[in-house]
Order: C-alpha cells, then structure tokens, then sequence
C-alpha cells in the first residue's frame, strides 16, 4: 500500500493554522534561525544540492533562480523576494490548502528565501478569491511581527526583511510571473518580453525572486533535514514530494502529497479509492487547463518532471483530472479552449484572434463541416503557429492538450 | 467627493503603484465601481481617468453595477465542467431569474461566472457572498435561493 509522504503538508491538522506558537513548538523558525547565522551562499549551495525544482509548474531549478538573483548585482539598493499564490490553475488547489493549513511554514520558507538573496522586501500576491488563505497569511505575518520574526534584525543579525499581501483581481495570466510583476506595479496585467528575467530586472526594475507557495513551503525542511536527505526522496531527476490535487471521476478526490515517481495508477487506485461507479479509466488531464491529456497507457509512468515529458505529457502544477469511460473529450477540450479564450490578454495578436480560431475549428467539427482528422491537423496547427509567436505561456498553452488529443485518443476524439 | 471616498482614500499614500489596491478598497466600501469614484481616484494618484477606466476593466473582479445582497459566482473551472457545471448554470439562471453577468432589480441577486476557485474535490462548486456552495445539484439550487425570496 502506498502512503503518502508529507513535507509542505506535516504539519496539517497538526497544529492551530492561526498559533504561531503551536508553530514554534513543532520546532518551527528553527530553520530560519539556523539560516541567518549562516553565509548566505551557503544556503544558496545548500539550495541547488538539494536539486528542488519549481513547484509553480515549469519546474525550473529553485536553487539556481536563488543564485542568479542573489548574484544579479553587488550592491544594488533594492531586491524584492515574491510568493506567487496567484493559484488558478484549473483543478490546482494545493497552495490553498498550505497557505490555509500551515500559512507560517511558507513564511518561514519565504524569510529564508529573502535572506539567501538579500531581499529586505518580499510581498505575496494572493488570489483576491482566496478569502480563507489571505485571512490565515495576514494573522501569521502579524503574529510573526510581534515575535521579532518579520522585521529588523531578526534573531539579532543585521538582516532585516518586510512582508507585505497584495491580492491579484481576478485574472489567470497574473499567476505567470512577469505579469503577476506588472499587476502589482498596477498595471493591466500584460506580460512582459523575456529576457530580461526577472532576476536582473523583476519588480520596478530592480531584482526579483519569483517563487510558487508549495517551492517556498518545502524549503524550511530542505535547510532543516540538508539537501542529502532531500534528494534521497522521489526520483533522480525530480527530487523531493510533490502535492497531487484529483478532482473528477474518483472515489475520494483531495490533495495527496507523495514521493515524486509515484505512478498514475497508484494516485487514482490506491490514494483516491479509485474510479467511482466502479467504472474504467479512461483519460486524465495532468497539469490543469495547460495541460495534456493521457490514456491507461500512462497509468505506470512514474510521476516526474522528465519522465512525463518523454511521453508527451507534462507534471505542471500537479492537477489530476480523471475521466471515467462514457465522457466526452470534445467537451472538455471546448470547455478548456473556452477558459483560455476568456483568459487571454489581448496583447499578442496571435493569441487574441488565435483563441476564437480555435473554438471556431470545434465548432466546424461538431457541425459536421470538417472531420475529425482534419480538425485536429487544424487545430495543431493553429495552436502551434501561436505557441511560436506568443509572448507569455497563455499563448502557448493550447498547444499542449491538442498535441496529447492528437498522440493519446486520434481516434476517438 | 463622496465621505465615504475620502475614507476610503486616508489609508493611502496616492502612489501610482496602489492603484489596485484602491480600486479593491473602493469596492470593499460602495460594493461598486462608479464613474465619480474611478475619476476621484484618477485624481488621487495623479493619472488620467483613462487609465483607471483600463485597469478596472481589466481585472474580472471590478464590478460597474451594484452587487446584489446574495452574490453568486458560479465556478466554471475545468474540474467543475467535468462535473456538469453548465447545467448547474442553467439551473441557477431559472431559479433566480436572471441571467449571468446580471444584478436583480430587487438588488436580492448577482450572478457570475468565475474561473476555477481552486475548490476541486467539491466540484461542482460556487460561491455565495463569502462561502462555498459544495457539491452542487438541482435539488441543493432550489433549496439554497427559494427560501430566501427566488422567484
């Protein structure tokens, strides 16, 4: 039987979300403390030995954005350290039930990250719909405030950092990092035009860390328990847990937290008390809107960063969707192409006129006009002329569950 | 200006950067966004109207209505879909009355779509004012909004 292993979830029901002395007494802002009496690029190494890569959903080396902001510049007035919990991936909750559940663990992993980098200034973008989250987040920022934690000179050091919520206004494109910038700059919510990132010039110009809740909730144990123990968990090249949310045709759908390399099967069969009504399996969206499709052909690939890719599909943020037989992929793939048409910023031209095109090509299909074939060859080819003059990942999404329709179910689509 | 601008505006320094925030407080406070209250702080922040206007119609938050006294923001998520949000819309729109995007004349109801409230496992889901409906079905629709006035 497969158990769950938790990392950024250890302390759930554990401890009272709203006591941060519960927190403490659970050995919490030890790390922290440990941290800032150490050299900065020893955390810095300590962070890319343990080989964490981002939990947002590109999965990109947390270790590594640490370094190149921390090294963006000598002495430059100003860093700023971001939380992103702009979460709205569809069929992603995981950052809600941290920051609802355990908010002082990512803050504590958010302290550690300014100190690496030496950002005096961090902030947290909140989705505006998260009541519960910004409410938890504001008590633990106050009560760690009133402890010393958050503020100047912390545990007698010379660092001295702020932290500051800022709720997001109702706009998916915000969770990508670069317009989440400009959102809170107050600005429309456009993406910026990468490079330069936004390690050399992120928020007001000036380097910016930009890191996902559940990335910044596992680093307190990483600094805590040392890269070593890290890596020895999950797969070579994707260390660590992961957070699983299921939703649809399961038994018991919720968030798991595992090893990475956990299979599919073992996810839906042994975690969430398989498929319901006693139906089959018949596909899953991995890695939510912006994500791909699978058949049972997946259902024993281990669960990585990598692993997935070679077979077409992507982690993301760690959404399972599952479908049970008798559900109609045209609709789902509609109601998907649908979000993405309302989410859609309308800078880029392609993306912005691309995104009715798309829905007009499901449109065509289900009147019967074009075939299923042909459609399909559309859409792939709209979708990936737009995915090569998008600005931002919005843009470049769409290609990803049409490019798995077209592998996994060509002929049942 | 309005008492309850001015308010609203003492805990804010005027910066261009608070923009978002101010239009979030503004709706806190008057449960809308007017045309005055988008001109004021236009010419608290010292940018032009236009921007503001740009802004606020941006973001899917910022309302221009009134909100109703109930207001429901029916998730359209992907997980919600699976599970038959659509007909959960319908079912709402015939309950209430009204149409989505609309405020009742009565003020009793609003009506939204939201993308994905990040409430998954409880699908199909909606928001009434600061809760979450769970689980949401014809049966459970008509018992939420007829007792308190639906038509």
């Amino acid at each position: 039987m497969i158990q769950e292993k938790r990392i950024t979830l250890k302390n759930l029901g554990k401890i009272n979300p709203e006591s941060i002395d519960d927190y403490i007494n659970v050995g919490g802002y030890k790390a922290f403390e440990k941290t800032v009496g150490r050299h900065h690029i020893e955390i810095i190494d300590e962070m890319v030995k343990s080989s964490l890569r981002g939990r947002g959903g590109a999965g990109f080396s947390a270790g590594l954005k640490e370094k190149f902001t921390s090294e963006a510049c000598l002495r430059c007035e100003q860093k700023y350290l971001i939380c992103n919990a702009d979460e709205g991936e569809p069929g992603t909750f995981k950052d809600r039930i941290i920051m609802e559940n355990d908010p002082h663990l990512m803050l504590e992993g958010m302290l550690i990250a300014a100190y690496a980098i030496g950002a005096s200034k961090a902030y947290i973008y909140i989705r505006g719909e998260y009541y519960k989250s910004i409410d938890r987040i504001n008590k633990a920022i106050s009560a760690a405030k009133e402890k010393g934690i958050i503020g100047k000179n912390v545990f007698g050091s010379a660092f001295s950092v702020d932290v500051e919520v800022k709720l997001g206004a109702g706009s998916y494109l915000c969770g990508e990092e670069l317009t989440l910038l400009e959102s809170l700059e107050g600005k429309r919510g456009y993406p910026r035009i990468k490079p330069p990132y936004p390690a050399e010039y992120g928020l007001y110009g000036k380097p910016t860390l930009i890191n996902n809740v559940e990335t910044l909730a596992t680093i307190p144990t990483i600094i805590e328990k040392g890269s070593d123990w890290y890596t020895s968990l999950g797969t070579e090249n994707s260390p660590g847990t992961k957070i699983f949310t299921i939703s649809g045709d399961v038994n018991k759908p919720g968030y798991y937290e595992t090893e990475m390399g956990i299979t599919l099967r073992e996810l839906i069969y042994e975690l969430a008390g398989g498929i319901k009504d006693g139906k089959a399996f018949y596909a899953a969206i991995l890695g939510g809107a912006a994500g791909t499709f699978v058949n049972e052909s997946v259902l024993d690939t281990p669960m990585g960063f990598d692993t997935l890719k070679e077979k077409g599909a992507v982690l993301g943020s760690g959404a399972i969707m599952v479908m049970s037989e008798g559900r109609s992929l045209f609709d789902m793939t509609n109601s998907i192409l649908e979000f993405f048409k309302h989410e859609s910023c309308g800078k880029c031209v392609p993306c912005r006129i691309g995104m009715p095109q798309l829905l007009h090509i499901m449109e065509n299909l289900k009147n019967n006009k074009i075939g299923r074939i042909e459609a399909l060859d559309l859409l792939l080819y709209e979708s990936e002329f737009m995915a090569k003059s998008s600005l931002c990942p919005l843009g470049q999404s769409p290609i990803l569950p049409i490019k798995s329709l077209k592998q996994y179910f060509e002929n049942e689509f | 200006m309005n008492e309850k601008l001015k308010e609203t505006f003492s805990s804010f320094e005027g910066k261009e950067e608070e923009l978002i925030p101010l239009l979030q407080k503004v709706q806190e406070n008057l449960g809308f966004l007017s045309d005055e209250s988008m001109e004021e702080i236009a010419r608290f922040i010292r940018v032009p109207a236009s921007m503001v206007y740009g802004v606020a119609t941006f973001y899917t938050q910022f309302r221009f209505v009134p909100k109703g006294e109930k207001h429901i923001m029916l998730c359209r998520g992907t997980a919600c879909h699976v599970k038959g949000a659509p007909r959960i819309q319908e079912e709402v729109e015939n309950q209430i009355g009204i149409k989505v995007g609309e405020t009742s004349e009565d003020l009793k109801y609003s009506l939204e779509n939201v993308a994905c409230i990040g409430a998954c496992s409880l699908a199909p889901c909606a928001m009434v004012n600061d809760s979450v409906e769970a689980n949401l079905s014809p049966k459970k629709i008509e018992k939420l909004f007829s007792t308190s006035g639906g038509r």
